[in-house]
């Protein structure tokens, strides 16, 4: 707990300095991963991450340090040639893009590995904490590590937002782009720098092998809650920086832990949550939305009952007991019950003794949805010519959703009919 | 003809090696209605994706109002067909016709008031203005080609070339976008159109080109419009045609030697 108030309050200038750092690299990696996101190029990603590997060790091999710039130098330069591979190969010969991205990547990041054990083995001290590059280490990360990444992701961030409008077009429609005049090539070369960049900065925090996840979590995640792209960029800046900053604090709190499987984790949770619980589009709320559906028919055909009994008894107010209600039609028994508590609520039944009655209020819900069910029959018929005995199972649907500005236009296309194709009154609440 | 909107000059182009535009030469006059007009698969949408310049050319070229397209960018609208784009792509309405406001010279600058009255007005007039803030994923087939239309509108250009704006839209969907070509013709613009009906093409356009492959005519409606013509472009693909073109690709033959003009 201490642990936890000790980062948060960002007492010890370091750890502020590392969290600042470690989020806007996630926020570059997201923003960045939402454009590879849509031109769908998750996997592009994914294979740029690994390549990136046999760069950082090479730059490591010849300068002999590890200063993050000569890092980021072959980093960059060893993404880039996995990229034109990627591309040549897809291009060029009769393999599919995915083929091409698979052989790159395992070509590139057998290569990384390689030179990392030859690294490791060589006995040059200054070698420790390289392997940090597999799965991420924040806490290893120096003030001059933080400045430069910190700053490239910085630009990386500005230039998106430079270049919003156009690397918008380019990504839902580069043939429109390239009509217009649009220079969609260099566009493109510099979407594509910044993926390579942002992964070659993003690698400090994550590490090579997980790097796409923080690439494109964020903005799979983010997609479930918006239809507009510059608010799911800044949704998935949001999940990229704040899982990076949680798993920067695991890191500095267990030392033991790299901070990479963390940020992942944190990622993963937040893009499950948005899968499960984004409104609209995630799956509990369909689900409740199919629920509250269910609801509704229960309720209306439970209306519509009272008022077809009430039609052959002339009353409409009437009551009926639990036991004649099911007999009248195929109910469950809890759907009864359910039902009939739930109206009772709203004031459409009431209960006497053992007796149901419809309520005034009642009456007249059940009027509507009496007449839209009638009047959809008559459209039926009328309209698309259905014969009368084919009208009915379609309205039985169909009354339930249709909505007051509907119900106007049917009432007026239908020229306010009386009597619907089975010469039933069509109820009208006037 | 004096006044020619387009021309292509022994346009081949191939795919991997095989061509699927053979020797093509036309020319197409200003301010009419064109119908470029063809069975599946016979380099229709390659024809307009090469006048755009999208697609390599092995050889031959291609002049928009006299002049290289380079030159003229900005007096024409491109209309790509509906499906090379992936509709659910988080995009209102709007953002969709606002693209045709983009320009190489507004680069980096913000859309302007000015732009969003003209997108409004192209989407009043396909009848989509109530739509414009609705997500393009939850458009019909129908709504989608008209929200393509309406951003060719704002444009202002003098010639269109549309892939296929009849295909998978209603009867009344068609005449309204059938409208809107007469107005742009009355107003002196030229409307290239590709288009799949035979049965309509007949109404709808004052010049047509029919395609397979190679050029099988190119004229005003009533020349084009008999018997041999149409077996010609839709009475199976031309044999030693295809085979020679399968030929090449095999052999990795260069098609025919790049000239400039
Ligand atoms: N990107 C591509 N790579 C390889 N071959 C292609 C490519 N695009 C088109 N082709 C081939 O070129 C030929 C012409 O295609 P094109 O799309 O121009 O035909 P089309 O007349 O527009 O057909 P449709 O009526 O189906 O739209 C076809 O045989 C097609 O298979
Ligand atoms: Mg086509």
């Amino acid at each position: 707990m201490d642990d936890l108030l000790n980062f948060l309050s960002f007492s010890d200038p370091n750890v502020r300095f590392v969290a600042f750092g470690t989020m806007l690299l996630g926020a570059a990696a997201a923003i960045v991963g939402t454009f590879a996101f849509l031109r769908k190029q998750a996997l592009v990603g994914d294979a740029v991450a690994h390549s990136i590997l046999p760069g950082v060790c090479l730059a490591f091999i010849i300068s002999g340090t590890k200063n993050p710039i000569y890092l980021l130098i072959g980093a960059s330069i060893s993404g880039w040639i996995s990229m034109l591979a990627v591309d040549y190969i897809s291009r060029n010969s009769k393999l599919k893009s995915d083929t091409a991205i698979g052989i790159v990547l395992s070509v590139f990041f057998g290569l990384g590995i390689l030179l990392l054990t030859s690294i490791q083995h060589s006995g040059n001290a200054s070698q420790a904490g390289l392997d940090k590059f597999l799965f991420g280490k924040a806490a290893s990360l120096t003030a001059d590590d933080v400045t430069i990444f910190g700053s490239v992701a910085a630009v990386l961030i500005l230039v998106v937002f430079l270049f919003y409008k156009e690397f918008k077009l380019i990504s839902f429609n580069p043939d429109f782009a390239k009509s217009i005049g649009l220079p969609v090539k260099t566009l493109e070369f510099i979407l594509s720098s910044l993926t390579v960049l942002a992964i070659a900065v993003g690698i400090q925090a994550v590490g090579v092998v997980l790097m796409a996840a923080l690439l494109i979590t964020p903005a799979a995640a983010a997609r479930f809650w918006t239809h507009q792209l510059w608010k799911m960029i800044l949704i998935a800046t949001f999940f990229g920086a704040s899982s990076a900053l949680i798993g920067t604090f695991v890191s500095y709190s267990y030392p033991s832990m790299p901070t990479g499987p963390w940020i992942v984790v944190c990622l993963s949770m937040m893009a499950l949550f948005s899968i499960f619980f984004a409104p609209k589009n995630g799956i509990v709320p369909q689900l409740n939305n199919q629920k509250i559906n269910r609801l509704k028919i229960r309720n209306e055909n439970i209306l519509k009952l009272f008022y077809h009994l009430g039609e052959g008894n002339k009353n409409f107010f009437k009551g009926y007991t639990k036991q004649e209600l099911l007999a009248s039609r195929d109910f469950r028994i809890q759907e009864i019950v359910q039902g009939l508590d739930h109206l009772k609520k709203a004031n459409k039944v009431r209960k006497l003794d053992d007796y149901w009655h419809l309520t005034s209020t009642g009456l007249v819900a059940a009027k509507r949805v009496i007449k839209l069910h009638r009047l959809w029959e008559m459209y039926l018929n009328q309209k698309l010519k259905l014969a009368p005995d084919h009208v009915h199972n379609d309205a039985e649907a169909i009354e339930h959703i249709i909505t007051p500005e509907i119900e106007k236009l049917l009432e007026k296309e239908l020229n306010y009919p009386k009597k619907d194709p089975h010469q039933s009154t069509i109820p009208y609440n006037d | 003809m004096e006044n020619i909107a387009l021309e292509t000059h022994n346009l081949t182009v191939s795919y991997n090696r095989k061509p699927v535009l053979w020797n093509v030469d036309f020319k197409l006059p200003a301010g009419q209605i064109i119908g470029i007009i063809g069975p599946n698969g016979s380099g229709k949408t390659t024809l307009l994706k090469s006048i755009m310049g999208l697609t390599p050319l092995s050889s031959g070229y291609v002049e928009i109002f006299g002049q290289q397209l380079n030159e003229v960018r900005s007096r024409i609208s491109y209309v790509p067909q509906k499906e090379s784009v992936d509709w659910d792509f988080p995009a209102s309405v709007m953002d969709v016709v606002l693209m045709g406001r983009y320009s190489p010279k507004n680069l980096f600058k913000r859309i302007s008031k000015k732009d969003k009255d003209i997108a409004a007005e192209a989407l009043e007039k396909v009848n989509l203005l109530e739509f414009s803030n609705r997500q393009i994923s939850q458009l019909s087939g129908g709504q989608q080609q008209r929200v393509f239309i309406a951003r060719s509108l704002t444009q202002n250009a003098d010639l269109f070339i549309m892939d296929e704006p009849f295909v998978g839209v209603d009867a009344a969907t068609e005449q309204a976008i059938l409208k809107l070509m007469q107005e742009m013709k009355e107003k002196g613009k030229t409307v290239i159109v590709v288009h799949h009906d035979l049965q309509t093409a007949k109404d709808y356009f004052d010049w047509i080109v029919l395609l397979n492959t190679r050029l099988v005519a190119s004229g005003p409606k009533a020349d084009i419009f008999n018997e041999e013509l149409l077996q010609e472009a839709y009475g199976g693909k031309l044999n030693v045609l295809s085979k020679v073109g399968e030929l090449v690709r095999q052999n990795d033959f260069p098609i025919r030697e790049k000239q400039r003009k």
